[in-house]
């Protein structure tokens, strides 16, 4: 290691805290976008801010690239390791600061894993909004980096709208802090740019996080339709009624087929699909909402309405849900997962048109998804064995991702650019906006040091080879949504 | 004061901006310092008009220069709101304005403020470029968030052409609910158990020289009065009358509480500085309207002869507890109290305004 990295960068954590055997480094190679790998010169694990600090410009003076990585649950391979550079890895720095219960705030380092701020605030009838399917894994640092949603975006949004101050060192070496313990601020939003910069900024070393009242009473409640349409026709109606429940989750045929399989889950006999709605609130508040959805989806063409009548039905329904992603893995042995976002009334029309594209390329497409959001979750299988498969998968993965700008979407929801989708920004903005953006980065990291190789199309991304599921997911640790 | 340019199409605008060498975007003018430099403007107000608004998506796009009051009554008859509560409806303020200023009402404190409903814009950067970043969809994670980054930008990077915001369906029914306090303190600390109680209020407000929480409460007309009266079994207060409570309100809206003359500005801050900023502001005089669960000051400060000291002292005061203050009206520095001196301030203003078109945010 001492050959390719400067002394002054290895001197900044003794040597047991250096990564650098390949046995070691194996573990750093990829995250949960499995079909890309690559092996950085090592890795560092600093235990204090200070000495992320002194990593960044140490690596800023030698123009080493680094790539900071919480626990590595990208999807898009945000934290994909550069061959010529380090990996930062951040899992140390895991202490909760402060909570501020009166304020409704938590400080907490990069490190922190997402549940661990809410299991911290629960005592003061708080929790940490943001749910990414990960959350039991990925850490705040990741979140923050690449503005993470959930299930229950709907009404609390994303990480973005949860960050209320930042300390953070950029790719300069700078060490700057915006925002802090107030809701509100005067200036630009800094902490609104950084959120969401996927490692090109710098690294976040203390995050402010909003905490929220927990909802004293919390209704879920399960339909079954013949089809995915008559479900979507659901969402509308429910939309249409001027209620804002905090989730609206659909499952079509095979993520329930899986679903079965893995976790034994039941639902209504007959039904190609599954439409999960959630309302929280005051119970006198649920109590009124609750009986205007039951008229909604009493008049929907539902086969079978299943309300939780307890906490442990509701865990039920959200275990077959959040397990679909890992129990299509049962059915296939490898998928990819896009997250691309469509206006929420064409959704129909953009899973009849995932459906026929699947069907042309003789490829199965199983769908989770944010209804709610308009955000899809087509998992597209393959097996990557076959010579050729993995590519046929990108490009069906290709023309999903196109059809979404087409109808005024996204590609992207909450997963990120990162390298997955990197060619897709040219599609989704023009050369201007590209050029700013890059001007953007520029200003934050003159020497491209910081996670190279993500969100801008540079060709230096490596090229895809099949892998299979990721180690934690096998275990059933990690699922992909 | 110069030159006013009133641009009609978004081609006019990316014309203006090429060719004026130092401007400023100007809404409305509710908040009359936010404009108040030695550059050219550029009135947005002849780009007004809802572009597109359709309910089923929770979402609108209009162009920068349409009064909020508009978009409030647009929203209004399809049963939706803007959560983040704008302020100055009435005054004519202007969505372009509303995003620049940075500014949100009471009802930020449940959902959240402008940047938590900003989802895209179409801006002409200082290279005179009309840009779009974000989406028109509810959500989206692609590329840089410039969008939030321009709540609060005040101008200084970018003209506002256009914006699309997601919108939530407006609450059938609320209650105001004047609970009694018997200091600040006790009203801080209230406002914080409410803050975590089952309640889930959208407004905790306390009104400029006048005693008690306002504590507003929004859902479906049948909880309603449940709620209230569950709340005041807890804490000694009143339900207004809804005459009575939409007056109050609309009084803190416009700002109708200041006193004329007086310097009116906007200081975030945190209930761990509320006891001493209130002392200090007290002490300068001033008239205060606490905000979103004592997340805000909107604050009428005197600048008569022999306070001008007054308002230096609270400055220094603001440095100590690392608060900034915004004037929006009155003969007071832009930006005073706590001011970051940070190098990326300069090169992201570069990154968007590389021949230093539109005013930096400190003059």
């Amino acid at each position: 290691m001492g050959n390719v990295l400067p002394n002054r960068l290895v001197g900044v954590l003794p040597p047991e805290r250096w990564l650098t055997r390949p046995v070691e480094l194996a573990a750093y190679e990829s995250d949960a976008l499995t079909a890309f790998r690559t092996r950085p010169v090592a890795v560092a694990v600093p235990e204090t801010t200070d000495e992320v600090v002194s990593l960044v410009r140490a690596c800023h003076d030698a123009r080493i690239p680094f790539v900071a990585r919480g626990s590595g649950t990208s999807l898009s391979g945000g934290s994909l390791p550069v061959a010529d550079g380090i990996v930062i890895t951040l899992n140390r720095l895991n202490r909760i600061l402060r909570i501020d219960p009166g304020q409704r705030i938590a400080v907490v380092e990069p490190g922190v894993i997402n549940t661990h701020v809410s299991v911290a605030a629960a005592a003061h009838g708080l929790y940490y909004a943001p749910d990414p399917s990960s959350q039991t894994i990925c850490t705040i640092g990741g979140n923050v980096a690449f503005n993470s949603g959930g299930a229950h975006c709907l009404k609390t949004g994303m990480t973005a709208n949860h960050v209320l101050g930042l300390k953070a060192v950029l790719a300069t070496g700078e060490v700057v802090s915006w925002g802090g313990d107030s809701r509100e601020r005067v200036g630009p939003d800094w902490c609104g740019l950084f959120t969401g910069n996927e490692g090109l900024f710098g690294i976040a070393l203390e995050i402010t996080l909003q905490l929220l009242p927990k909802a004293e009473t919390v209704h879920t409640v399960l339909a079954g339709y013949r089809s995915l349409e008559e479900a979507g026709n659901a969402v509308a109606a429910v939309i249409g009624s001027g209620l804002l429940p905090s989730a609206m989750e659909i499952m079509d045929a095979l993520a329930l087929e899986a679903a079965r399989a893995a976790v034994h889950a039941d639902y209504p006999p007959g039904c190609e699909a599954v439409l999960i709605v959630e309302l929280e609130g005051p119970r006198e508040t649920v109590a009124v909402e609750r009986a205007r959805l039951d008229q909604i989806l009493a008049v929907s063409a539902a086969v079978g309405i299943r309300p939780a009548r307890d906490a442990a039905e509701r865990l039920a329904i959200w275990k077959g849900r959040k397990s679909a992603f890992s129990a299509v893995g049962r059915l296939s042995p490898d998928y990819i997962v896009q997250d691309g976002v469509v206006p929420r009334q064409r959704l129909g029309e953009a899973l009849r048109r995932i459906d026929l594209m699947g069907r042309e390329a003789g490829i199965r497409v199983a769908n989770v998804f944010h209804a709610g959001d308009g955000n899809l979750h087509p998992l597209i299988l393959f097996d990557g064995r076959q010579p050729g498969a993995l590519e046929r998968a990108e490009v069906l993965a290709g023309r999903i991702l196109r059809m979404c700008l087409e109808m005024g979407g996204s590609i992207t929801g909450e997963h990120g650019i990162g390298v997955e989708k990197s060619a897709f920004l040219p599609e989704m903005f023009g050369a201007d906006e590209i050029e700013v953006l890059r001007r953007l980065r520029a200003a934050f990291d003159p020497l491209e040091i910081a996670n190279p190789g993500k969100m801008f199309p540079d060709g230096t991304a490596p090229a895809l080879q099949h892998r299979g599921a990721h180690p934690l997911e096998r275990a059933g640790l990690l699922s992909r949504e | 004061m110069s030159t006013v340019v009133h641009p009609d199409s978004l081609e006019v605008l990316t014309e203006a901006v090429r060719s004026i060498p130092r401007l400023l975007p100007v809404g409305a003018g509710t908040k009359p310092r936010l404009v108040a430099t030695d550059a050219s403007r550029v009135s947005l107000a002849g780009l007004r008009g809802v572009l597109e608004y359709d309910p089923g998506e929770f979402t609108f796009t209009a162009l920068a220069g349409t009064p909020i009051r508009e978009v409030v009554a647009a929203l209004e008859e399809k049963g939706q709101y803007l959560p983040f509560d704008p302020l100055q409806v009435e005054a004519g303020s202007t969505l372009g304005g509303v995003i620049a200023s940075g500014i949100s009402g009471p009802g930020r404190l449940r959902y959240g403020g402008v940047r938590d409903f900003i989802l895209g814009v179409r801006m002409v950067d200082g290279a005179g470029r009309l840009l779009r970043f974000g989406g028109k969809v509810v959500k989206n994670a692609a590329g840089f968030d410039v969008p939030k980054f321009l709540v609060g930008s005040l101008g200084r990077f970018g003209v506002i052409a256009e914006a699309t915001f997601k919108v939530f369906p407006r609450p059938e029914a609320r209650r105001t609910l004047r609970l009694a306090v018997p200091s600040l303190s006790a009203a801080v600390e209230l406002a914080g158990s409410l803050g975590r109680s089952r309640f889930d209020p959208e407004a905790i407000d306390v009104l400029p020289d006048e005693g008690g929480l306002l504590v507003r409460l929004a859902g479906p007309e049948a909880a309603m009065d449940a709620l209230a009266t569950d709340l005041l079994q807890r804490h000694p207060g009143e339900c207004l009358p809804e005459a009575v409570a939409s007056g109050l309100w609309q009084r803190l809206n416009g700002f109708s509480w200041r006193r004329p003359g007086d310097v009116l500005c906007k200081i975030p801050c945190h209930r761990g500085v509320v006891a001493p900023l209130e002392v200090a502001l007290r002490e300068a005089g001033a008239r205060v309207h606490w905000s979103a669960g004592f997340n805000v000051a909107f604050v009428s400060v005197p600048t008569t002869p022999g306070s001008g000291e007054g308002l230096e002292r609270l400055s220094s005061l603001l440095v100590g507890w690392g608060l900034t203050a915004l004037t929006l009206d009155g003969a007071a520095p832009l930006l005073w109290g706590a001011r970051p001196d940070q190098r990326i301030g300069t090169a992201v203003k570069h990154a968007l305004d590389p021949d230093d078109r539109f005013p930096g945010v400190y003059t």
